[in-house]
């Protein structure tokens, strides 16, 4: 069988919370050292806590086994490839996560004075620099939390623009193929969506632009290159289009990676991108965040920046809060800052050729894959990509054989699975980003995997029907887990 | 380039395979005259080991906790963060993997993440908990927007004494989704929210009463009755929490009648980091468990009926729900809640108890020993957890710049957020002062003021 997929070894574990036994700890604090008072001559009893029922008394040996045996359940970029379309599932360097533990870096309160706190200010300062010259575009702000709070800040931005023009306008065009958050965060910075239907080769289609841009419109969201992988070739004529009625252009960042250092956003007409730290610049995922998603606009949104900004008089950083028309604070503090040292120490790892090398490894793989499979997958829309391609389940179709069950035979091989029912404009999508980091080997065993469950799905679909075999559970009850939610543990 | 694996005859087998001559033909969708023609204004790629020595010089330029003694909190508390935490959170298998959407390959993360949602329903005493949101900021203004939601009000009471950058995110969120925020005064002598201006600010308008306990200027609020006066009017009850290592020892928010209960991890397991990444937290009641924001995990069972995890009720969600879903968020912050969940389960409900015990009891010292200080006086008189508030013979801003020249970052200066307290002095004491060090305070402040340097 192709594919490094083996049984392993996998442990049993239970809750925590039925681990353990009464008077067991794991902790060590310091003793007390100074008098000891009585709770009661400190705080009312009516505001005191009278027990901490449930929570788990275990030794520290036992917190560790339990997690380390949760962990080797866990699939990860550290173990194999994760051709996640639209997630840049690329290699975490581990020189970031020295870097980032740093005392000087970790150790560091967020209110502590300017003048202790230089450092920091300088990373971000530079950290600012690089983003925006990356992106073709004047200003950034590194606070938010993820690329949905960018999308968010950058839409605030974007209304309070407007506003100031005297009229905050009421829609956001968004493609069909747009990410989710795309017209969520355009709801929750209170506009109204208005969906925009890609054209029959996948793009967005300037005419209808054209027909529904009006001063209405306050802005187009675009992801380039789209969630098909393939890049807005007419995006200088829309962003034009958008312009001419007043409209501005939001740029969503996620699929940055394959154009790094090759074509900038700003260049091509975009005002606002948000970017994702945590896909093109390799901080890990963490299993579900944190991440970070800066957002660079045009000079003309500066004034709305989020406070506070990183100013430098002479040899001085400064946090400045007096931005009279800024959008306000989208956090309590400055930002992800953690990661953002891993991602200010990837650009420096990479520097300007390694960054544009990147773009072009990205979308050598993502083309080399797309020509490989493309014998055995329907992919729809099969010419020049980006990052990524959008194959489906069509050819399988008939012998029962969905994108869902291609996915979960991929486990079976030792592989994560693409992103599967996405975009939503093209059914049974199995959307496929390879990123740099995979090698030609990889690839090649990947796409053997692929074609080896093509060749199921003619011989004996039921094995791929019926798949994930070795992982340490089988396919889940997700109807059951939504009927009779069972969110926690109750003793 | 080592991130890179592609030899010279890779790419020309892999170019072959494609069916195009070079590199440069990758690239032939994007227009001519939007490729770049130069390369990006960067520095050149630096070594590994010129990149450590490079970043420990910036680190340096930073004073730190380990440096200094620290006596600020103001929702960044300097807690001990067990080795186990940092080890467990370095995993390869934790910090490399997304977002569980594969259920089978991620049942670590899941598994984890369903233990971290027990233990802020068990700190909190609430009934359901999300897998966690950006932080305790953006999590309060989500449930402000939940409430609304539910409600279908569109005003939102908030306390003054809810920590300023709190206030001011919950600003942002609401002012472009036309919902109301008026905020309720603090009582001057006592330092807590006024019960009888928030009874006349309520009407049937307000979807929900906001009250931060302990408060920003570290005094503990009156939770239930704020809970049963917002209730009598309809409203919901949202409890911040922002120093959570308090509920070791004080009443959880689900006790008073908080109907939502969103504040800061950061308290558990996660180091300062200059301000992030932190932990949001955020829980409910049952009833409410539609209208959350933010990622649930489920138990369920497999296919040969083995119990397992899944994400569930993933139809409020953006990537379902696209402009109706009940809030935007997609990465949230998993690894921050494995440290939390780590650190929680290594402390037990005796450690946190002990934990908060330190806490308060190191808290008192200081604030008996500064209140004994010629001039220096204590202006509010609710009870206190590990923060509290000092009135200064001088401005804050004079005195912490001299404590700094003796190794000692002072409190807070309540000025930067309240210009007529300029000479108020937020104070943090956590397990992490120990007497000599809040003794060499004591000892700087006194020589401070009288006019020594």
């Amino acid at each position: 069988m192709a594919g490094i997929g083996t049984s392993g070894l996998i442990l049993e574990e239970g809750l925590i919370f039925e681990k353990g036994s009464s008077g067991r700890v794991g902790y060590s604090l310091p003793p007390l050292d100074v008098p000891q008072k009585g709770i009661d001559t400190l705080i009312p009893p009516s505001l005191q806590r009278m027990d901490l029922e449930g929570l788990p008394e275990v030794s520290e040996v036992e917190v560790v086994r339990h997690f380390v045996r949760l962990s080797q359940w866990n699939y990860s970029i550290a173990s194999g490839p994760y051709p996640l379309g639209s997630c840049t599932m690329k290699y975490n360097p581990r020189v970031n996560e020295r870097v980032a533990r740093l005392p000087g870096f970790s150790q560091i309160h967020p209110l502590q004075p300017e003048e202790l706190s230089q450092g920091a200010l300088f990373l971000m300062y530079e950290l600012e620099r690089y983003l925006a010259e990356i992106s073709g575009l004047d200003r950034v702000t590194l606070q938010p939390a993820a690329g949905a709070q960018g999308e968010l800040t950058g839409m605030m931005m974007i209304r309070a623009y407007h506003t100031a023009q005297g009229n905050p306008r009421r829609i956001v065009l968004v493609p069909d193929s747009a990410h989710g958050t795309n017209p969520s965060s355009s709801a929750l910075s209170g506009y109204q969506v208005q969906a925009l239907p890609s054209n029959d080769r996948g793009l967005i289609d300037p005419a209808q632009v054209r027909k529904l841009m009006n001063d209405k419109v306050a802005a187009i969201m675009i992801t380039n290159p789209n969630t098909l992988g393939l890049f807005e070739e007419e995006i200088c004529r829309i962003c034009e289009i958008v312009h001419s009625h007043g409209g501005l252009v939001y740029g969503d960042g996620a699929n940055l990676n394959a154009i790094l250092g090759i074509t900038r956003p700003g260049d091509m007409g975009f005002d606002v991108l948000h970017l994702n730290l945590h896909k093109t610049f390799s901080t890990p995922h963490g299993g579900g965040g944190p991440g970070a998603g800066p957002v660079a606009v045009r000079a003309i949104l500066a004034p709305f920046l989020p406070i506070p900004v990183v100013n430098k008089e002479g040899d001085r950083l400064r946090l400045n809060y007096d931005l009279p028309r800024s959008i306000g604070k989208v956090r309590a503090f400055h930002a992800n800052f953690a990661v953002l040292v891993r991602a200010y120490a990837y650009i420096l790892s990479l520097g300007a050729a390694g960054l544009k090398r990147i773009g072009q490894m990205a979308t050598l793989n993502a083309n080399y894959l797309r020509r490989q499979v493309e014998s055995s997958f329907h992919i729809p829309f099969n010419r020049l990509c980006k990052h990524e391609f959008v194959a489906t389940d069509e050819r399988q179709q008939d012998k029962g054989v969905k994108t869902l069950d291609i996915a979960k035979r991929l486990m079976d091989k030792g592989f994560h699975p693409p992103t599967i029912y996405f975009p939503l404009i093209v059914p049974g999508a199995l959307m496929i980003e390879p990123t740099e980091s995979e090698s030609k080997e990889s690839l090649d065993q990947f796409i053997s995997a692929l074609k080896e469950i093509a060749e199921e799905a003619e011989r004996d679909p039921s094995q791929v029907t019926s798949a994930p075999h070795l992982t340490k559970v089988s396919r889940l009850d997700e109807v059951r887990a939504a009927r009779e939610p069972i969110l926690r543990w109750k003793g | 380039m080592r991130f890179i694996p592609h030899t010279p005859e890779d790419i020309a087998a892999m170019l072959k395979a494609i069916g195009l001559p070079d590199l440069e033909a990758l690239f032939a969708d994007i227009p001519a005259e939007l490729r770049l023609q130069r390369e990006l204004n960067l520095p050149a790629a630096t070594s590994e080991p010129e990149l450590i020595s490079h970043l420990q010089g910036m680190s340096q330029k930073n004073g730190h906790s380990l440096d200094y003694g620290l006596f600020l909190g103001a929702g960044a508390y300097h807690h001990f963060v067990p080795p186990v935490v940092e080890e467990i959170i370095s995993r390869e298998e934790f910090y490399t993997a997304y977002t569980p959407y594969q259920a089978e390959l991620s049942q670590g993360t899941l598994q984890a993440t369903f233990e971290y949602q027990t233990l802020m329903c068990q700190l909190t005493a609430m009934e359901v908990a999300n897998a966690s949101m950006y932080d305790g900021a953006s999590a309060v203004a989500e449930a402000a927007l939940m409430a609304s939601r539910i409600l279908q009000r569109k005003k939102i009471l908030a306390s003054s004494a809810l920590h300023p950058d709190y206030l001011a995110v919950l600003r942002t969120y609401l002012k472009d989704l036309g919902v109301e925020l008026e905020n309720i005064p603090w009582l001057d002598s006592e330092g807590t929210t006024s019960i009888r201006e928030a009874e006349e600010l309520l009407d049937r308008d307000v979807a929900a009463l906001i009250l931060q306990s302990p408060n920003f200027f570290g005094c503990l609020e009156e939770g239930s009755q704020f809970a049963d006066m917002a209730h009598a009017h309809g409203a919901l009850l949202i409890a911040a929490v922002v120093e959570p290592t308090s509920l070791g020892i004080l009443k959880p928010p689900g006790e008073w009648g908080a109907d939502i209960v969103a504040g800061e991890g950061q308290s558990f397991g996660n180091p300062l980091n200059f301000g992030g990444p932190y932990l949001g937290f955020f829980a409910t009641r049952e009833k409410f468990v539609r209208q959350m924001p933010g990622r649930l995990v489920g138990r369920t069972v497999d296919l040969q009926g083995r119990p397992g995890f899944v994400l569930a009720l993933a139809t409020r969600e953006q990537h379902i729900r696209r402009e109706k879903a009940t809030s935007n968020i997609c990465t949230n912050e998993a690894l921050c809640a494995l440290a939390a969940t780590v650190h929680l389960c290594l402390l037990g409900p005796q450690g946190l108890r002990e934990l908060a015990l330190l806490n308060l009891n190191k808290a008192h010292y200081a604030k008996e020993k500064i209140a004994g200080l010629s001039g220096f006086r204590l202006p509010f008189s609710a009870p206190i957890y590990n923060e509290f508030v000092v009135r200064m013979p001088e401005p804050v801003e004079e005195i912490n710049r001299r404590l700094r020249e003796r190794g000692i970052i002072g409190g807070l200066d309540l000025g930067r957020f309240f210009p007529e307290m300029s000479d108020c002095c937020l104070f943090c004491v956590t397990e992490m002062n120990s007497r000599e060090e809040m003794d060499r305070l004591l000892e700087s402040l006194g020589e401070i003021t009288r006019g020594g340097n």
